[in-house]
Protein backbone atom coordinates (compact mmCIF):
# COMPACT_ATOMS: atom_id res chain seq x y z
CA UNK A 1 0.00 0.00 0.00
CA UNK A 2 1.05 3.74 -0.65
CA UNK A 3 2.75 5.32 2.35
CA UNK A 4 1.52 8.25 1.28
CA UNK A 5 -1.19 8.09 3.99
CA UNK A 6 -2.08 9.15 7.48
CA UNK A 7 -2.91 6.01 8.81
CA UNK A 8 -1.55 5.17 12.23
CA UNK A 9 0.78 7.82 11.91
CA UNK A 10 -0.40 10.41 14.41
CA UNK A 11 -2.30 10.49 17.99
CA UNK A 12 -4.43 11.96 20.08
CA UNK A 13 -2.35 13.09 23.43
CA UNK A 14 -5.04 15.47 25.32
CA UNK A 15 -8.32 17.23 24.52
CA UNK A 16 -10.35 19.66 26.48
CA UNK A 17 -13.10 22.42 26.27
CA UNK A 18 -13.76 25.49 28.35
CA UNK A 19 -16.80 26.00 29.73
CA UNK A 20 -19.39 26.36 27.23
CA UNK A 21 -21.68 29.60 27.50
CA UNK A 22 -24.54 31.13 26.00
CA UNK A 23 -23.50 33.58 22.79
CA UNK A 24 -22.44 36.51 24.05
CA UNK A 25 -21.81 35.19 27.80
CA UNK A 26 -18.18 34.51 28.07
CA UNK A 27 -17.01 36.45 30.84
CA UNK A 28 -13.39 36.40 29.23
CA UNK A 29 -12.20 37.30 25.53
CA UNK A 30 -11.54 34.95 22.94
CA UNK A 31 -8.10 34.78 22.92
CA UNK A 32 -7.94 34.43 26.36
CA UNK A 33 -10.05 30.93 26.19
CA UNK A 34 -8.53 29.59 23.58
CA UNK A 35 -5.27 29.82 26.16
CA UNK A 36 -7.82 28.54 28.66
CA UNK A 37 -8.52 25.27 26.37
CA UNK A 38 -4.95 24.85 25.04
CA UNK A 39 -3.47 24.93 28.66
CA UNK A 40 -6.37 21.86 29.96
CA UNK A 41 -5.59 19.82 26.35
CA UNK A 42 -2.10 20.36 27.73
CA UNK A 43 -3.12 19.57 31.10
CA UNK A 44 -5.38 16.48 30.03
CA UNK A 45 -2.27 15.04 27.74
CA UNK A 46 0.32 15.40 30.78
CA UNK A 47 2.41 17.37 28.54
CA UNK A 48 4.41 20.96 28.67
CA UNK A 49 2.90 23.49 26.67
CA UNK A 50 6.09 25.29 25.84
CA UNK A 51 6.44 21.85 24.25
CA UNK A 52 3.82 22.83 21.10
CA UNK A 53 5.60 23.99 18.33
CA UNK A 54 2.51 24.27 15.88
CA UNK A 55 -1.06 25.04 15.80
CA UNK A 56 -3.52 24.38 13.47
CA UNK A 57 -7.34 25.92 13.36
CA UNK A 58 -9.94 26.65 10.29
CA UNK A 59 -12.84 29.23 9.64
CA UNK A 60 -10.28 32.21 10.12
CA UNK A 61 -10.12 32.02 13.84
CA UNK A 62 -8.69 34.86 14.98
CA UNK A 63 -6.12 33.90 17.67
CA UNK A 64 -3.19 33.68 15.59
CA UNK A 65 -0.53 31.22 15.87
CA UNK A 66 2.55 33.17 16.43
CA UNK A 67 1.06 35.33 19.02
CA UNK A 68 -0.05 32.20 20.75
CA UNK A 69 2.79 30.67 20.92
CA UNK A 70 4.35 33.85 22.14
CA UNK A 71 2.19 34.16 24.71
CA UNK A 72 2.59 30.84 26.07
CA UNK A 73 6.21 30.89 26.07
CA UNK A 74 6.62 28.02 23.42
CA UNK A 75 10.14 26.97 22.71
CA UNK A 76 9.65 27.35 18.75
CA UNK A 77 7.50 27.64 16.57
CA UNK A 78 7.53 24.93 13.66
CA UNK A 79 3.65 25.22 12.11
CA UNK A 80 1.26 27.45 11.52
CA UNK A 81 -2.06 26.21 9.69
CA UNK A 82 -5.16 27.74 9.12
CA UNK A 83 -7.77 25.79 6.99
CA UNK A 84 -9.66 28.28 3.94
CA UNK A 85 -13.44 27.55 4.10
CA UNK A 86 -15.99 29.05 6.40
CA UNK A 87 -18.44 27.53 9.19
CA UNK A 88 -17.11 24.18 10.49
CA UNK A 89 -16.27 22.86 7.40
CA UNK A 90 -12.63 22.58 8.57
CA UNK A 91 -13.16 21.10 12.12
CA UNK A 92 -11.67 17.75 10.81
CA UNK A 93 -9.58 19.35 7.60
CA UNK A 94 -7.78 21.35 10.71
CA UNK A 95 -7.11 17.50 12.11
CA UNK A 96 -5.63 16.38 8.73
CA UNK A 97 -3.55 19.50 8.58
CA UNK A 98 -1.81 19.06 12.24
CA UNK A 99 -1.69 15.38 11.14
CA UNK A 100 0.45 16.17 8.08
CA UNK A 101 2.25 18.28 9.71
CA UNK A 102 3.84 15.59 12.52
CA UNK A 103 3.50 13.02 9.96
CA UNK A 104 5.68 14.38 7.57
CA UNK A 105 8.57 15.37 10.32
CA UNK A 106 7.89 19.28 10.09
CA UNK A 107 6.63 19.52 13.92
CA UNK A 108 6.30 17.21 17.12
CA UNK A 109 2.97 18.34 18.82
CA UNK A 110 0.27 19.92 17.28
CA UNK A 111 -2.50 21.94 18.86
CA UNK A 112 -5.73 22.08 17.01
CA UNK A 113 -8.19 24.71 18.19
CA UNK A 114 -11.33 26.89 17.82
CA UNK A 115 -12.36 29.73 20.21
CA UNK A 116 -15.60 32.18 19.61
CA UNK A 117 -16.58 34.86 21.97
CA UNK A 118 -19.37 35.71 19.48
CA UNK A 119 -20.51 39.01 21.97
CA UNK A 120 -17.13 40.29 21.21
CA UNK A 121 -17.10 39.78 17.44
CA UNK A 122 -21.07 39.89 16.15
CA UNK A 123 -23.78 37.10 16.23
CA UNK A 124 -23.37 34.60 13.20
CA UNK A 125 -26.85 34.14 12.84
CA UNK A 126 -27.99 37.81 12.41
CA UNK A 127 -27.62 39.19 8.48
CA UNK A 128 -24.87 42.05 7.96
CA UNK A 129 -26.36 45.70 8.19
CA UNK A 130 -24.66 47.67 5.24
CA UNK A 131 -26.72 49.81 3.54
CA UNK A 132 -25.38 48.61 -0.24
CA UNK A 133 -23.77 44.93 -1.09
CA UNK A 134 -21.79 43.75 -4.13
CA UNK A 135 -20.25 40.66 -5.51
CA UNK A 136 -22.08 37.13 -4.88
CA UNK A 137 -23.84 38.42 -2.12
CA UNK A 138 -26.15 40.94 -4.20
CA UNK A 139 -27.89 38.24 -6.01
CA UNK A 140 -28.85 36.99 -2.58
CA UNK A 141 -29.10 39.26 0.24
CA UNK A 142 -31.23 41.88 -1.57
CA UNK A 143 -33.47 39.28 -1.46
CA UNK A 144 -34.00 38.69 2.24
CA UNK A 145 -31.24 35.31 2.03
CA UNK A 146 -28.77 36.37 4.63
CA UNK A 147 -28.32 33.64 7.06
CA UNK A 148 -26.39 30.39 6.95
CA UNK A 149 -30.00 28.96 7.30
CA UNK A 150 -30.81 30.23 4.37
CA UNK A 151 -27.68 29.72 2.60
CA UNK A 152 -28.77 25.69 3.36
CA UNK A 153 -32.59 25.40 3.52
CA UNK A 154 -32.99 25.16 -0.49
CA UNK A 155 -30.15 22.31 -0.67
CA UNK A 156 -32.52 20.18 1.86
CA UNK A 157 -35.96 21.09 0.59
CA UNK A 158 -34.38 19.89 -2.82
CA UNK A 159 -32.87 16.87 -1.54
CA UNK A 160 -36.37 16.21 0.65
CA UNK A 161 -38.13 16.19 -2.66
CA UNK A 162 -36.13 13.73 -4.55
CA UNK A 163 -35.90 11.07 -2.25
CA UNK A 164 -39.35 11.80 -0.24
CA UNK A 165 -37.82 12.25 2.96
CA UNK A 166 -40.30 13.05 5.64
CA UNK A 167 -39.35 15.53 8.54
CA UNK A 168 -39.16 13.00 10.83
CA UNK A 169 -35.85 11.85 9.73
CA UNK A 170 -34.61 15.63 10.89
CA UNK A 171 -36.42 15.22 14.06
CA UNK A 172 -35.02 12.13 15.03
CA UNK A 173 -31.77 13.72 14.66
CA UNK A 174 -32.21 16.76 17.06
CA UNK A 175 -34.29 14.43 19.35
CA UNK A 176 -30.62 12.06 19.50
CA UNK A 177 -28.55 15.16 20.17
CA UNK A 178 -31.03 16.68 23.12
CA UNK A 179 -31.44 12.79 24.69
CA UNK A 180 -27.07 12.68 24.69
CA UNK A 181 -26.85 16.22 25.93
CA UNK A 182 -28.80 15.37 29.20
CA UNK A 183 -26.51 13.02 29.98
CA UNK A 184 -23.66 15.14 29.76
CA UNK A 185 -23.12 17.85 32.26
CA UNK A 186 -20.86 20.46 29.97
CA UNK A 187 -23.85 20.73 27.27
CA UNK A 188 -25.30 24.11 27.22
CA UNK A 189 -29.15 22.06 27.09
CA UNK A 190 -27.95 19.84 29.93
CA UNK A 191 -31.45 20.04 32.36
CA UNK A 192 -33.68 21.17 28.73
CA UNK A 193 -35.15 17.69 27.50
CA UNK A 194 -36.73 17.17 23.82
CA UNK A 195 -39.59 15.49 23.18
CA UNK A 196 -41.61 15.05 19.51
CA UNK A 197 -44.49 17.55 20.85
CA UNK A 198 -42.06 19.97 21.76
CA UNK A 199 -39.96 19.68 18.51
CA UNK A 200 -43.09 19.55 16.44
CA UNK A 201 -44.82 22.55 17.83
CA UNK A 202 -40.80 24.93 17.98
CA UNK A 203 -41.44 27.89 15.06
CA UNK A 204 -40.19 27.54 11.80
CA UNK A 205 -36.78 28.99 11.37
CA UNK A 206 -36.86 28.40 7.79
CA UNK A 207 -38.70 25.63 6.22
CA UNK A 208 -37.91 22.63 6.55
CA UNK A 209 -35.79 23.97 9.49
CA UNK A 210 -37.57 24.11 12.82
CA UNK A 211 -36.00 26.25 15.94
CA UNK A 212 -34.44 22.73 16.75
CA UNK A 213 -33.25 21.50 13.61
CA UNK A 214 -30.85 24.52 14.00
CA UNK A 215 -27.36 24.53 16.01
CA UNK A 216 -26.76 26.91 19.01
CA UNK A 217 -24.66 30.02 18.78
CA UNK A 218 -22.09 29.92 21.82
CA UNK A 219 -18.96 31.30 22.62
CA UNK A 220 -16.15 28.87 24.25
CA UNK A 221 -12.85 27.06 23.61
CA UNK A 222 -11.58 23.51 22.51
CA UNK A 223 -8.10 22.05 21.52
CA UNK A 224 -6.48 19.05 21.54
CA UNK A 225 -2.99 17.98 21.44
CA UNK A 226 -1.38 16.02 18.34
CA UNK A 227 1.82 13.59 18.90
CA UNK A 228 2.85 11.11 16.38
CA UNK A 229 2.09 7.56 16.48
CA UNK A 230 5.29 6.27 18.25
CA UNK A 231 4.68 8.17 21.80
CA UNK A 232 0.83 7.27 21.74
CA UNK A 233 1.36 5.31 24.94
CA UNK A 234 3.55 8.11 26.56
CA UNK A 235 -0.02 9.53 27.98
CA UNK A 236 -2.53 9.03 30.32
CA UNK A 237 -4.97 8.00 28.31
CA UNK A 238 -5.42 4.83 26.27
CA UNK A 239 -3.86 5.21 22.61
CA UNK A 240 -6.23 6.51 20.50
CA UNK A 241 -4.87 6.68 16.38
CA UNK A 242 -5.76 8.92 13.55
CA UNK A 243 -7.13 6.29 10.60
CA UNK A 244 -7.69 9.10 8.08
CA UNK A 245 -8.52 12.57 7.72
CA UNK A 246 -9.82 14.74 4.23
CA UNK A 247 -10.72 17.82 2.93
CA UNK A 248 -12.61 18.64 -0.20
CA UNK A 249 -15.49 18.92 -2.08
CA UNK A 250 -16.82 17.82 -5.43
CA UNK A 251 -16.88 19.31 -9.03
CA UNK A 252 -17.10 23.06 -8.46
CA UNK A 253 -19.31 22.67 -5.56
CA UNK A 254 -18.12 26.57 -4.93
CA UNK A 255 -19.66 27.73 -7.91
CA UNK A 256 -21.51 31.00 -6.39
CA UNK A 257 -25.33 32.27 -6.75
CA UNK A 258 -26.11 28.37 -5.96
CA UNK A 259 -24.87 27.14 -9.16
CA UNK A 260 -23.19 24.39 -7.59
CA UNK A 261 -24.08 21.30 -10.02
CA UNK A 262 -24.82 18.28 -7.61
CA UNK A 263 -26.81 21.02 -5.79
CA UNK A 264 -28.77 18.67 -2.98
CA UNK A 265 -25.69 17.61 -1.53
CA UNK A 266 -23.81 17.85 2.18
CA UNK A 267 -20.53 18.11 0.21
CA UNK A 268 -19.52 14.63 0.55
CA UNK A 269 -19.97 12.59 -2.05
CA UNK A 270 -16.18 12.64 -3.25
CA UNK A 271 -14.50 13.17 0.26
CA UNK A 272 -15.76 10.00 2.16
CA UNK A 273 -14.47 7.66 -0.24
CA UNK A 274 -11.19 9.13 0.23
CA UNK A 275 -11.13 8.89 3.84
CA UNK A 276 -12.46 5.43 4.25
CA UNK A 277 -9.76 4.06 1.46
CA UNK A 278 -7.40 6.06 3.56
CA UNK A 279 -8.60 4.63 6.87
CA UNK A 280 -9.70 1.08 5.21
CA UNK A 281 -12.47 0.56 7.01
CA UNK A 282 -15.97 1.55 5.58
CA UNK A 283 -19.57 2.45 7.20
CA UNK A 284 -20.59 -0.61 8.45
CA UNK A 285 -16.98 -0.83 10.68
CA UNK A 286 -18.01 2.66 12.35
CA UNK A 287 -19.14 2.27 16.03
CA UNK A 288 -20.16 6.20 16.62
CA UNK A 289 -20.76 8.86 14.70
CA UNK A 290 -20.19 12.61 15.43
CA UNK A 291 -22.02 14.48 12.60
CA UNK A 292 -21.81 18.18 12.30
CA UNK A 293 -25.09 19.58 12.86
CA UNK A 294 -25.18 23.53 11.53
CA UNK A 295 -28.51 22.47 10.12
CA UNK A 296 -30.31 18.15 10.49
CA UNK A 297 -30.55 18.50 7.02
CA UNK A 298 -27.34 18.53 6.66
CA UNK A 299 -26.79 15.82 8.68
CA UNK A 300 -29.26 14.02 6.92
CA UNK A 301 -27.20 14.07 3.49
CA UNK A 302 -23.73 13.40 5.09
CA UNK A 303 -24.66 10.35 6.36
CA UNK A 304 -26.16 9.40 2.96
CA UNK A 305 -23.30 10.51 1.61
CA UNK A 306 -21.54 8.15 3.82
CA UNK A 307 -23.16 5.21 3.08
CA UNK A 308 -24.66 4.49 5.93
CA UNK A 309 -27.95 4.33 4.21
CA UNK A 310 -29.28 5.26 0.60
CA UNK A 311 -31.38 8.55 0.40
CA UNK A 312 -34.47 6.04 0.04
CA UNK A 313 -33.71 4.61 3.42
CA UNK A 314 -33.52 7.61 5.04
CA UNK A 315 -37.28 7.65 6.87
CA UNK A 316 -36.51 4.23 8.01
CA UNK A 317 -32.87 4.21 9.19
CA UNK A 318 -32.88 8.17 10.73
CA UNK A 319 -35.27 7.33 14.04
CA UNK A 320 -34.48 8.24 17.39
CA UNK A 321 -34.04 4.41 18.87
CA UNK A 322 -31.17 3.91 16.13
CA UNK A 323 -29.14 7.21 16.75
CA UNK A 324 -29.04 7.05 20.85
CA UNK A 325 -26.49 5.94 22.63
CA UNK A 326 -25.52 2.79 23.56
CA UNK A 327 -27.87 0.14 21.73
CA UNK A 328 -28.54 2.35 18.41
CA UNK A 329 -27.37 1.24 15.34
CA UNK A 330 -25.52 4.24 14.73
CA UNK A 331 -25.14 6.14 17.78
CA UNK A 332 -24.66 9.89 16.66
CA UNK A 333 -23.45 12.94 18.53
CA UNK A 334 -23.17 10.85 22.06
CA UNK A 335 -21.94 14.68 23.75
CA UNK A 336 -25.18 16.76 22.42
CA UNK A 337 -23.24 18.20 19.36
CA UNK A 338 -23.89 21.96 17.65
CA UNK A 339 -27.48 21.21 18.59
CA UNK A 340 -27.58 20.74 22.45
CA UNK A 341 -23.96 20.57 24.00
CA UNK A 342 -22.24 23.62 22.21
CA UNK A 343 -21.47 25.28 19.11
CA UNK A 344 -17.94 25.70 19.12
CA UNK A 345 -17.74 25.26 15.16
CA UNK A 346 -17.62 21.51 15.45
CA UNK A 347 -14.35 20.76 16.99
CA UNK A 348 -16.37 19.40 20.43
CA UNK A 349 -17.47 16.54 17.76
CA UNK A 350 -13.66 15.76 17.53
CA UNK A 351 -12.93 15.91 21.07
CA UNK A 352 -16.23 13.53 21.81
CA UNK A 353 -14.94 11.37 19.15
CA UNK A 354 -11.76 10.58 21.03
CA UNK A 355 -13.55 10.13 23.93
CA UNK A 356 -15.27 7.43 22.62
CA UNK A 357 -12.07 5.47 21.86
CA UNK A 358 -10.95 6.49 25.62
CA UNK A 359 -14.18 4.76 26.96
CA UNK A 360 -15.30 8.37 28.49
CA UNK A 361 -18.22 9.81 26.77
CA UNK A 362 -21.05 10.46 28.95
CA UNK A 363 -22.86 8.72 26.29
CA UNK A 364 -20.52 5.67 25.87
CA UNK A 365 -20.91 3.37 23.14
CA UNK A 366 -19.69 0.41 24.47
CA UNK A 367 -16.50 -0.51 23.13
CA UNK A 368 -16.27 1.43 20.67
CA UNK A 369 -13.36 0.92 18.30
CA UNK A 370 -13.88 3.05 15.41
CA UNK A 371 -15.30 6.72 16.10
CA UNK A 372 -15.44 9.27 12.92
CA UNK A 373 -16.32 13.07 12.64
CA UNK A 374 -17.88 14.90 9.57
CA UNK A 375 -17.21 18.83 9.63
CA UNK A 376 -19.67 21.52 8.25
CA UNK A 377 -21.89 19.85 5.43
CA UNK A 378 -22.95 21.98 2.73
CA UNK A 379 -19.83 24.37 2.52
CA UNK A 380 -16.93 23.88 0.83
CA UNK A 381 -14.31 23.17 1.69
CA UNK A 382 -16.09 20.18 4.13
CA UNK A 383 -13.89 17.11 5.81
CA UNK A 384 -14.21 14.58 7.73
CA UNK A 385 -11.99 12.34 9.98
CA UNK A 386 -12.10 8.64 11.72
CA UNK A 387 -10.11 7.55 14.86
CA UNK A 388 -9.17 4.22 16.14
CA UNK A 389 -8.16 2.30 18.89
CA UNK A 390 -4.91 0.04 19.26
CA UNK A 391 -6.66 -2.72 18.33
CA UNK A 392 -7.91 -0.97 14.55
CA UNK A 393 -4.23 -0.92 13.53
CA UNK B 1 -43.08 42.67 -16.48
CA UNK B 2 -42.63 45.33 -14.04
CA UNK B 3 -43.53 44.49 -10.27
CA UNK B 4 -46.01 47.61 -9.06
CA UNK B 5 -44.80 46.90 -5.45
CA UNK B 6 -41.94 45.90 -3.60
CA UNK B 7 -42.32 42.28 -2.51
CA UNK B 8 -40.30 42.75 0.85
CA UNK B 9 -40.09 45.55 3.01
CA UNK B 10 -37.72 48.73 2.84
CA UNK B 11 -33.96 48.39 4.42
CA UNK B 12 -31.88 45.78 3.15
CA UNK B 13 -29.02 46.72 1.57
CA UNK B 14 -29.13 47.30 -1.98
CA UNK B 15 -27.32 45.71 -4.75
CA UNK B 16 -24.52 47.70 -7.03
CA UNK B 17 -22.16 46.44 -9.32
CA UNK B 18 -19.06 44.66 -7.76
CA UNK B 19 -15.91 46.62 -7.74
CA UNK B 20 -14.18 45.16 -10.36
CA UNK B 21 -16.99 45.30 -12.71
CA UNK B 22 -17.75 41.66 -13.25
CA UNK B 23 -21.61 41.71 -12.96
CA UNK B 24 -22.39 45.44 -13.99
CA UNK B 25 -24.39 43.74 -17.38
CA UNK B 26 -26.59 41.85 -15.23
CA UNK B 27 -27.33 45.14 -12.96
CA UNK B 28 -27.59 47.66 -16.20
CA UNK B 29 -29.94 44.83 -18.02
CA UNK B 30 -32.33 44.32 -14.94
CA UNK B 31 -33.12 48.51 -14.93
CA UNK B 32 -33.76 48.22 -18.77
CA UNK B 33 -36.49 45.04 -17.85
CA UNK B 34 -34.00 42.75 -19.48
CA UNK B 35 -32.25 39.13 -18.30
CA UNK B 36 -28.70 39.56 -19.68
CA UNK B 37 -26.34 37.03 -18.34
CA UNK B 38 -22.79 36.14 -18.56
CA UNK B 39 -22.24 34.02 -21.76
CA UNK B 40 -18.52 33.04 -23.22
CA UNK B 41 -17.64 33.81 -26.75
CA UNK B 42 -14.84 30.82 -26.43
CA UNK B 43 -17.87 28.00 -26.73
CA UNK B 44 -20.73 30.07 -26.55
CA UNK B 45 -22.72 28.74 -23.20
CA UNK B 46 -23.68 30.65 -20.15
CA UNK B 47 -23.02 30.62 -17.19
CA UNK B 48 -23.79 32.08 -13.89
CA UNK B 49 -22.79 33.35 -10.90
CA UNK B 50 -20.29 35.33 -13.61
CA UNK B 51 -16.53 34.87 -13.48
CA UNK B 52 -13.40 35.80 -15.09
CA UNK B 53 -12.86 32.67 -17.09
CA UNK B 54 -15.34 30.08 -18.54
CA UNK B 55 -14.96 26.72 -16.75
CA UNK B 56 -15.98 24.69 -19.34
CA UNK B 57 -13.07 26.47 -22.05
CA UNK B 58 -10.74 28.22 -19.99
CA UNK B 59 -11.29 31.52 -22.39
CA UNK B 60 -10.94 34.80 -20.86
CA UNK B 61 -13.26 36.28 -23.46
CA UNK B 62 -16.69 36.44 -21.53
CA UNK B 63 -19.46 38.20 -23.17
CA UNK B 64 -23.02 39.01 -22.38
CA UNK B 65 -26.54 38.18 -24.02
CA UNK B 66 -29.53 38.63 -22.77
CA UNK B 67 -31.95 35.12 -22.13
CA UNK B 68 -35.45 34.44 -22.07
CA UNK B 69 -37.01 35.36 -18.81
CA UNK B 70 -38.76 31.94 -18.30
CA UNK B 71 -37.70 29.52 -15.85
CA UNK B 72 -38.44 26.47 -13.56
CA UNK B 73 -38.39 26.17 -10.03
CA UNK B 74 -35.35 24.14 -9.11
CA UNK B 75 -35.83 24.65 -4.79
CA UNK B 76 -37.73 27.25 -2.48
CA UNK B 77 -37.35 28.32 0.87
CA UNK B 78 -40.24 30.38 3.17
CA UNK B 79 -38.28 32.03 5.50
CA UNK B 80 -39.97 32.69 9.26
CA UNK B 81 -37.36 34.30 11.30
CA UNK B 82 -36.48 37.75 10.81
CA UNK B 83 -32.51 38.00 10.55
CA UNK B 84 -32.72 41.99 9.70
CA UNK B 85 -34.47 45.11 11.31
CA UNK B 86 -35.94 45.34 8.40
CA UNK B 87 -38.00 42.08 8.54
CA UNK B 88 -38.76 42.20 11.91
CA UNK B 89 -42.54 43.05 10.77
CA UNK B 90 -42.25 40.89 7.38
CA UNK B 91 -44.11 37.88 8.18
CA UNK B 92 -42.96 34.88 6.11
CA UNK B 93 -41.54 35.46 2.73
CA UNK B 94 -40.17 33.35 -0.25
CA UNK B 95 -37.35 32.67 -1.75
CA UNK B 96 -36.85 30.71 -4.86
CA UNK B 97 -33.85 29.18 -6.74
CA UNK B 98 -34.79 29.70 -10.49
CA UNK B 99 -33.23 27.18 -13.07
CA UNK B 100 -33.15 28.89 -16.77
CA UNK B 101 -33.35 26.27 -19.56
CA UNK B 102 -32.66 28.57 -22.06
CA UNK B 103 -29.51 29.68 -20.28
CA UNK B 104 -27.62 26.01 -20.13
CA UNK B 105 -29.94 25.62 -16.69
CA UNK B 106 -27.81 27.97 -14.80
CA UNK B 107 -29.89 29.07 -11.72
CA UNK B 108 -30.42 32.21 -10.36
CA UNK B 109 -31.70 33.67 -6.98
CA UNK B 110 -35.16 36.19 -6.32
CA UNK B 111 -38.12 35.56 -4.40
CA UNK B 112 -41.64 34.32 -5.58
CA UNK B 113 -44.21 37.23 -5.60
CA UNK B 114 -47.57 36.55 -4.64
CA UNK B 115 -49.20 34.58 -1.26
CA UNK B 116 -46.13 34.20 0.70
CA UNK B 117 -48.51 30.96 2.08
CA UNK B 118 -48.76 29.82 -1.14
CA UNK B 119 -48.02 25.62 -2.28
CA UNK B 120 -44.10 25.85 -3.31
CA UNK B 121 -43.59 22.71 -6.01
CA UNK B 122 -40.19 22.21 -7.37
CA UNK B 123 -40.28 21.95 -11.03
CA UNK B 124 -43.02 24.77 -11.67
CA UNK B 125 -43.15 27.22 -14.32
CA UNK B 126 -42.06 30.66 -13.37
CA UNK B 127 -41.89 34.01 -15.28
CA UNK B 128 -39.65 36.83 -13.91
CA UNK B 129 -40.79 40.10 -12.73
CA UNK B 130 -38.83 43.14 -12.77
CA UNK B 131 -39.32 45.32 -9.67
CA UNK B 132 -37.58 48.72 -10.58
CA UNK B 133 -36.13 50.72 -7.86
CA UNK B 134 -35.50 54.01 -9.99
CA UNK B 135 -35.55 56.68 -6.90
CA UNK B 136 -33.74 54.80 -4.62
CA UNK B 137 -30.07 55.62 -3.56
CA UNK B 138 -28.63 54.00 -5.74
CA UNK B 139 -31.32 53.42 -8.08
CA UNK B 140 -31.51 49.45 -8.40
CA UNK B 141 -34.12 46.77 -10.61
CA UNK B 142 -34.48 43.29 -8.29
CA UNK B 143 -35.10 40.10 -10.18
CA UNK B 144 -37.69 38.28 -9.02
CA UNK B 145 -40.27 35.51 -10.02
CA UNK B 146 -43.94 34.53 -9.95
CA UNK B 147 -45.30 30.87 -11.33
CA UNK B 148 -46.69 30.74 -14.01
ZN1 LIG C 1 -16.33 28.71 -22.80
Amino acid sequence: MSDRTLRGKVAVAGVAETEYYKWGRSPDPEFKLAIQAILKACENAGVDPRDIDGFSSYSNDRSDASRMSAALGCKELSFASMQWGGGGGGGSGAVANAAAAIATGQAECVVVFRALAQGQFGRFGQGPRSKVVSGPAAHTLPYGLMSAAHQFAMKVNRYMHDHGVRQEALRAISLAAYHHAQANPRAVMHGRPLDEAKYDESRWIVEPFHLFDCCLENDGAAAMVLVSAERAKDFPHPPCYLLGAVSGSQHRAGATVHNTPEYASSSFPTVAPRLYNMAQVGPADVDVLQSYENFTGGVMMSIVEHGFCTAEEVNDFLTYDNLVAPSGKLPLNTSGGNLAECYMHGLGLNIEAVRQIWGQSTSQVPGAEISMVTSGPMVTPVSCCIFGSEATL
Amino acid sequence: MSATTPYLKPGLAKPVAAGDGLDAPFWDGLKEGKLVLQRCNGCGKFQWGPEWVCHRCHSLDLGWAETSTEGILYSHQRIWHPVHPALAEQGPYIVALVELPAADNVRIIGNLVGDPMQPLEIGSAVRAVFEHHPDDDPPHTLLQWEVV
